[in-house]
């Protein structure tokens, strides 16, 4: 363990808090790996060894899962995961060029860091909001209705340091330590900002309310 | 026409929709306090009377599936609602708890009452950050309301919820992975039986439902099984979300009752993007065969898209107009497949792997006819063979794509490539490939 005093006693605190949770210890595992990824930036050998401690399971225990789920890093990135949505349909939507035009822009390919440590870009799966595609998530906050120049745009604001709203979410993306801490289950008093939803979700009931309908499909 | 009918939805446009304040201002909790004066059988006999099928794809109906739990015995049992929604194609889950928490926490309440459970865990998935913070503030407030915790509403029953995040893999959606997961481990299907029913969360009688199966339930309570079998068809009773996506105009989510046609629901969403025409569409997803435009009429229901030879699924409408390369969309959620196969079993690892690699050779020209021929042989591996519906599923649009497009896949061959040009579906086309097609 190369955690200082000081860590280790501030994050069994959190942990004790995870572990209470549930009716069996093991069940915090997850949200116990997002919390030492929320202090390191990614979940190192120290964090999977503090897991296990907490646990009372093996080190391989913690490490055959923490491998398993792809949020969880191994490595150090960025302190912004850009994920380009490439399933099916936001690839064929504009999801493709939008993550061609990134990845050229940036200089980087996916699960690459910008040398400045700011971005790291991804290629995503489905991330549930067909209805806004093509889909960019940053520290899985939506920005829907992408295209080339809106994606980097928000990449060159968050490389300068700027706030960046989401189209869906908390009123400015948060660093990826901070959202993982909320992934942790500890709340960061952000769940009142942004809107309740979008204009894809509510266009069944402008629909129904027979603002907008044209008849005969083509 | 069938008109819309919006229900779970209704509220989504309201102010601050998803605070305490206002769902009760629209209604919410009403339900609860009808369901606190109710016997638990009562509860369960209400659901399988409306006919509530489970709207996570299976369909399976709810009320039948509280009754399969083993009768209590002192010792815990568990309510695990699967907010993992990740199918290629479905979101309507994340936005109905985006905007309406409480909906799902009510019907979270009145469901674990009628199961007689104590503690019920929302499962959702980690990478919708403000989704999970909305559901944690929700719970916090449903607490402080005394609509959690001990003595709800003084009827004696006592309820914690827990808002667990998952951490990225698909297969969590599988409700026995699910509860695998739940309980710190990688999410690997189980062997069934047991079924949750018997031995779910720690071995323990748990039911699985899905969100929108789950947030349906208080409008039954409130409003009665009558009206809620009064919706939708012969078999397949009550109102849904269609998400249509895809090449359309007003891509959405649309609520009606079941039964309704592509056609009706493309009318309301003004129909395939203005100068195309549809091509192929999903009826429920990536995990539903593929259907065409002889398939506008087909009314979505269980039995109708059965029919049709395809599953309703989740209602994943995704809709593809003619600029759109069969090969190329099959070939992506191939590899979506291939990469989200847990690797428990070897038919999904391997045959997903193999199937990945002929898809990428027709694409790049490098195809036989004998490949097409493999997908077919190595989809018939796969199916009915895996130990989840996952590899099941990985098969559905492999398979009706070539029985739908053989030509397509041919012109591959022939072609050395794709003959579509990829741009020309994008939503940005350049200028130089805009209108093509049709």
């Amino acid at each position: 363990m190369t955690y200082t005093d000081e860590q280790t006693t501030r994050l069994a605190k959190d942990a004790a808090a995870i572990i209470a949770r549930y009716p069996q210890a093991r069940s915090a595992l997850l949200p116990l790996l997002h919390l030492v990824q929320s202090e390191e930036g990614f979940v190192s050998p120290d964090g999977m060894a503090f897991c296990a401690d907490r646990l009372g399971i093996s080190t391989a225990e913690v490490s055959a899962v923490a491998t398993f789920y792809t949020q969880f890093k191994r490595r150090p990135t960025g302190e912004y995961q850009v994920g380009v949505c490439t399933n099916t349909l936001c690839a064929l939507m504009g999801g493709d060029e939008v993550w061609d035009s990134l990845a050229e822009h940036l200089g980087v390919g996916n699960d690459e860091t910008t040398p400045d440590g700011k971005v790291t870009l991804e290629r995503i799966e489905c991330n549930a909001a067909c209805d806004y595609a093509p889909v960019v998530m940053v520290n899985w906050e939506f920005f829907d209705n992408q295209t080339p120049e809106s994606a980097a745009a928000v990449v060159d604001a968050l490389r300068a340091g700027k706030d960046v709203a989401p189209t869906r979410g908390a009123a400015q993306v948060c660093s990826f330590k901070e959202v993982s801490r909320v992934l942790a289950g500890f709340e960061d008093g952000r769940a009142g900002e942004g809107i309740g939803a979008g204009p894809a979700s509510l266009a069944g009931l402008e629909a129904a309310s027979g603002a907008t309908r044209t008849e005969g499909a083509k | 026409m069938t008109a819309l009918n919006p229900v779970l939805t209704k509220t989504w446009a309201n102010p601050q929709s998803w605070t305490l304040a206002s769902y009760e201002q629209s209604g919410g909790y009403a339900a609860l306090k009808k369901a606190a004066k109710k016997a638990p059988a009562e509860i369960i006999q209400a659901v399988k009377d409306s006919g509530l099928r489970g709207r996570g794809g299976a369909g399976f109906p709810t009320g039948m599936k509280w009754g399969f739990l083993s009768p209590p015995d002192g010792g815990p049992r568990y309510l695990v609602i699967n907010a993992d929604e990740s199918e290629p194609g479905t979101c309507k889950d994340v936005p109905l708890m985006m905007a309406s928490p409480h909906l799902l926490i009510e019907g979270a309440i009145i469901t674990a009452m009628a199961i007689e459970c104590d503690h019920a865990f929302i499962y959702v998935r980690g990478e919708v950050v403000h989704v999970y913070r909305r559901l944690l503030a929700a719970v916090a407030e449903a607490k402080k309301a005394g609509y959690l915790g001990r003595n709800i509403l003084g009827t004696g029953f006592d309820l914690e919820i827990t808002v667990h995040a998952g951490a990225g893999a698909y297969i969590c959606g599988e409700e026995s992975a699910l509860l695998d997961s739940l309980e710190g481990r990688r999410g690997q299907p189980r062997l069934k039986p047991p079924f949750p029913a018997v031995k779910g969360l720690y071995a323990r009688p748990t039911t699985v439902n899905n969100v929108e199966t789950i947030a349906s339930v208080p409008g039954i309570i409130d409003r009665g099984a009558a009206w809620f079998s009064g919706l939708g068809t012969e078999k397949s009773k009550g109102h849904v979300i269609y998400s249509l996506s895809g090449h359309v105009e007003r891509p959405g989510q649309y609520e009606g009752p079941l039964g309704m046609t592509l056609r009706e629901l493309l009318a309301l969403a003004g129909g395939v993007r203005a100068g195309h025409r549809l091509k192929f569409w999903t009826p429920g997803g990536s995990s539903t065969p593929i259907l065409t435009d002889k398939h506008l009429d087909v009314p979505l229901d269980y039995e109708g898209v059965e029919g049709a030879g395809s599953a309703l699924g989740t209602r994943a409408l995704q809709i593809f107009d003619e600029t759109t390369c069969v090969v190329r969309a099959v070939a992506r959620w191939t590899e979506f497949y291939k990469h989200e196969s847990c690797g428990k079993c070897t038919p999904c690892r391997e045959g997903t792997f193999w199937l990945s690699q002929i898809y990428e050779r027709l694409e790049h020209g490098e195809g036989t006819e004998a490949d097409i021929e493999q997908l077919l042989d190595t989809s018939r591996s796969i199916l009915g063979r895996s130990f989840c519906a996952l590899g099941d599923s990985a098969t559905m649009t492999i398979s009706s794509s070539i029985a739908a497009f053989r030509d397509e896949y041919m012109a591959h061959v022939s072609g050395h490539g794709c003959p579509t040009d990829p741009r020309a579906s994008s939503l940005f086309a350049v200028p130089a490939t805009k209108g093509t097609g049709a």
